[in-house]
């Protein structure tokens, strides 16, 4: 039941992009177009799961035995960025396309404030090895829909007749907050 | 005290190394091993990535053109040139092929082809297809919205005056993407000397043509039997020229009754 309360609450309620406000930079960097919001959407949940179930370990293995909580931010860092190290070879053997299109935000999932918000929020909730996973899997999905749902909004936008003071940034950040606005909605539920 | 310091920087350092040797081992793992013709033949690509040649981007365009899966020649944006560079570093002779460049197939502008309902939906003609196929009353004719214009890559496409795309001869590289956006298959690909068009697409019979449109072709047949070169066809009440055999003498543009066949004054 826990679980399910997780997951409803990482994709919906406590969305990372639209209550939360993290991870924005690549919510607004990679949603012009669908195919690449996917991808990011796909390469970022890799990324947030797994480095929740590493970043675990080192916290309760290493860190807390030795009374080194306070490494904790540079710890997880160091495990994020190898992480998408090893994403970003993945791609480019996998799929030399995403890899371009995804350009320069790819290695900018080391800085995604989600990835890492994520990670320190498994922590402070003390949850257990399961449920941090969920937890990540659940933020990482919540992050994709987000992202997906925003490039199609966003593609629309390309094609509608927008006043010039508001094209281009300005329509995409209105949209944006427009969404968040709607995801309110789930607020509450639990 | 010495261990406040130690400790954390020892730890830091192994868990460093850790990932760093895993990460190591990975790059082995997922390296992508290149032939070092590729970047060379990439380097002579134009770098547009307009997907004309069938792959995605120049990068797959090399690798395909390394492999012999592509021919060299096989970039319609660098036309002869790019192919004899690319030919040059695979070591093999380049045939040359006729430039080709697009032609909006479509002569049923504001003034010719009336219009059945005004749309307000978005600016796309992929869009206003759905609804009911368009707004004009020929089905086949140019909606008028410009997605070919906004996928051009090349700035060889403008809307026109009166409601029809215009080509920028000198700019188009014929990549064909506006043909392969174009919902009513308006835009095609057709050798660069041929200047003789069936400026139509409508296949209907040819009373229809004549009330949804006054330049359309209305399958009289009268260009077949006035063309010296047999070069045109009437299939579906529609002329087709034949460009391997046309000779641009334009006798079918003046014989068509109704103008459908032009001569492209450039």
């Amino acid at each position: 039941m826990k679980i399910l309360l997780i997951l409803v609450s990482g994709i919906f309620v406590n969305n990372f992009i639209l209550s939360k406000f993290l991870g924005i930079c690549p919510f607004l960097g990679v949603s012009k177009k669908l195919d690449t919001a996917v991808g990011m959407g796909v390469a970022v949940t890799f990324v947030m799961t797994l480095a929740s179930a590493i970043t675990y370990i080192v916290q309760y293995a290493i860190l807390n035995p030795l009374n080194l909580e306070y490494l904790q931010t540079i710890a997880f860092i160091l495990v994020i960025a190898a992480l998408v190290q090893f994403v970003e070879m993945v791609i480019k053997k996998t799929s030399p396309t995403l890899y371009m299109a995804l350009g320069v935000y790819l290695p900018l999932i080391t800085t995604n404030c989600a990835v890492l918000g994520v990670t320190i929020l498994n922590i402070q909730n003390e949850y257990n090895f399961i449920e941090t996973i969920i937890n990540g899997a659940a933020g990482a999905l919540g992050f994709t829909l987000a992202i997906v749902l925003f490039a199609g909004v966003r593609e629309r936008l390309e094609l509608s007749d927008i006043p010039k003071p508001l094209q281009g940034f300005s329509i995409a950040l209105i949209s944006a907050s427009l969404m968040a606005i709607s995801f309110l909605g789930f607020s509450g539920m639990i | 005290m010495i261990n406040a310091i130690l400790i954390p920087v020892v730890i830091l350092g192994v868990m460093g190394l850790i990932f760093g040797a895993g990460l190591a081992v990975a790059a082995k793992k997922f390296e992508v091993k290149q032939d070092e013709r590729i970047p060379l033949v990439r380097a002579e690509l134009p770098g547009a990535n307009c997907g004309g040649c069938g792959y995605p981007g120049c990068d797959a365009m090399a690798e395909a053109i390394v492999k012999g899966e592509a021919p060299a020649n096989g970039c319609p944006v660098g036309g002869a040139k790019v192919a004899e560079a690319v030919g040059k570093i695979l070591g093999e002779e380049v045939s040359e092929e006729e430039p080709k460049v697009a032609s909006v197939l479509c002569s049923g502008d504001c003034d010719h082809a009336p219009r059945r309902a005004e749309y307000y939906g978005l600016k796309d003609c992929n869009e206003a297809v759905i609804a009911n196929g368009g707004p004009k009353d020929c089905r086949f004719g140019c909606i008028g919205l410009g997605s070919c214009v906004n996928a051009c890559m090349f700035d060889a496409l403008s809307m026109g005056e009166k409601g029809l795309p215009v080509v920028n001869i000198e700019n188009c590289t014929a990549c064909g993407k506006c043909a392969a956006t174009c919902p009513k298959s308006i835009i095609d690909l057709i050798p660069k000397s041929q200047v003789i068009h069936v400026n139509c697409q409508s296949k209907e019979k040819g009373k229809i043509v004549r009330s949804s449109c006054s330049v359309g072709c209305i399958g009289c047949k009268a260009c077949t039997k006035v063309c010296p070169e047999e070069a045109i066809t009437v299939t579906d009440n529609l002329a087709k020229i034949d460009y391997e055999k046309c000779v641009q003498c334009g006798a079918c543009v003046e014989k068509c009754p109704t103008g459908a066949i032009v001569k492209e004054i450039r």
